[in-house]
């Protein structure tokens, strides 16, 4: 009997369910290594062999190596552990998160400092939300 | 006999904990998130507790996906601030109160709550910034911290009624400790945010002020929400809000039949970063 995830119709989001976590597990670990100084060090002296030290798919290092985070959220990445390669890059919470959205680091700061982005047709897939998959990537990307 | 005298629920951003550590707090950006916070400080001076019970949750810090505990009590004589990959924050070490936790830990086992119990764990942004929204900078922290860990990383994450169940479990518990102690008990995370995905960014200040409405008020009731209801208002991880309802579950209102908590603080802000910031402090009658 299938499992209730009533969360599949939320647009715009992946939970990291136990699915997800099975998926990611190896990619989640390399993530927790990058706390170490030493370990942040020697990714970023060749990030290509240090990824190839872990049971990660191929498809998980090319999205690593491409920054991609809803690629890495795709292949099992959960944010908390994606944000230790964030801190390794000396980014910030809003700009990985930010970053997610197609939106210039500005657009999203200046979107979130007027508010936050509305819940208003973005609760479920299918509505016409700034979140819904149709219009993907927001902002200046989007006009590209 | 040790009493729960108050409940405090506060957001848990770590750009919070990096504005401070930065000394940023007076910026524009900043000074009307702190400006909230400046009653607290000083109702935590004129309150300072023996004990603080903290509920907070680990951001794939002391806890990898090797292991996930659901719920997981700090039994510990002192906590190290961890370096979440940023280098670890410029605040005090965390002492704690072993003697209590480990009764508690007892105490709450034996009401069917499988904790895991902990006595090495670095604690992350989620306990140690609101321990500086509260306190300030000091050299030292006022008093000792029990950390109390809840998954709210992978899911399914506990309930709210479990949550809210909990929460009457430690308040037998804290009741049932000879000490004469005064403990109060922290519920963070929140208010409503995502960090993740196209949708990140999402806030949603109608759903939180009925969230503080009602955690005041209607608690049993808030309980019942069930996961879907966060994700969907508040955001994938608006989710951290069941944590306050552990705290909420604690007062005396809801354990002894007593009056409703006297509202000593309410505060709201939009946005500390990709956060709602909320913030309530209950003190029991």
């Amino acid at each position: 009997m299938a499992l209730d995830k009533p969360y599949l119709d939320v647009p715009g989001t992946t939970i990291f369910d136990a699915e997800q976590s099975r998926k990611g597990y190896g990619l989640n670990q390399f993530c927790m290594s990058l706390m170490k100084p030493e370990n942040r060090a020697r990714f970023k002296a060749d990030e290509r062999a240090y990824l190839d030290e872990w049971a990660m798919t191929d498809e998980q290092k090319q999205a690593v190596l491409a920054r991609d985070l809803n690629w890495c959220i795709r292949t099992g990445g959960n944010i908390y552990f994606l944000a230790k390669i964030g801190a390794t890059d000396g980014k910030s919470f809003q700009q990985m998160a930010g970053s997610m959205t197609g939106m210039t680091e500005d657009a999203y700061r200046a979107m979130m400092v007027a508010g936050g982005r509305s819940v208003q047709g973005n609760r479920y897939i299918g509505e016409d939300g700034d979140a819904q998959a149709h219009r993907q990537p927001q902002g200046q990307a989007g006009k590209a | 006999m040790a009493r729960i005298t108050a409940s405090v629920y506060t957001s848990h951003v770590p750009a919070i904990g990096a504005a401070i550590d930065m000394g940023k707090t007076q910026e524009p950006y900043w000074q009307p998130v702190f400006a909230g916070y400046e009653y607290s400080k000083e109702w935590m001076k004129d309150n300072t507790p023996d004990v603080i019970f903290l509920v907070f949750n680990d951001h794939a810090t002391a806890f990898s996906l090797d292991m996930i505990p659901t719920f997981a009590i700090g039994t510990a004589a002192q906590y190290t601030p961890a370096d979440e990959g940023w280098g670890p924050r410029p605040v005090p070490l965390v002492q704690g109160h072993p003697a209590l936790a480990s009764h508690i830990a007892q105490s709450v086992i034996q009401q069917d709550f499988d904790l895991t119990i902990v006595n090495k764990m670095d604690v992350d942004h989620g306990l140690t910034v609101p321990l500086s929204l509260m306190c300030g900078q000091p050299v030292a922290w006022p008093c000792p911290v029990i950390p109390f860990a809840v998954n709210v990383v992978q899911y399914p994450v506990p309930s709210g009624q479990r949550c809210f169940n909990l929460g009457k479990a430690i308040a037998r518990a804290v009741k049932s400790f000879d000490e004469d102690l005064n403990v109060q008990i922290w519920g963070t995370g929140g208010m409503s945010h995502q960090l993740q995905g196209p949708r990140a960014g999402l806030i949603n200040k109608e759903f939180d002020n009925v969230y503080l409405d009602r955690l005041i008020a209607d608690p049993a009731g808030l309980a019942q929400m069930p996961h879907i209801d966060y994700v969907r208002e508040a955001g994938s991880e608006g989710i951290e809000l069941v944590m306050w309802l552990i705290a909420r579950g604690a007062m005396s209102d809801v354990n002894e039949g007593r009056a409703a908590p006297k509202v000593a603080h309410r505060f709201y802000h939009v946005p500390a970063s990709n956060t709602a910031v909320g913030h309530l402090i209950l003190e029991n009658t």
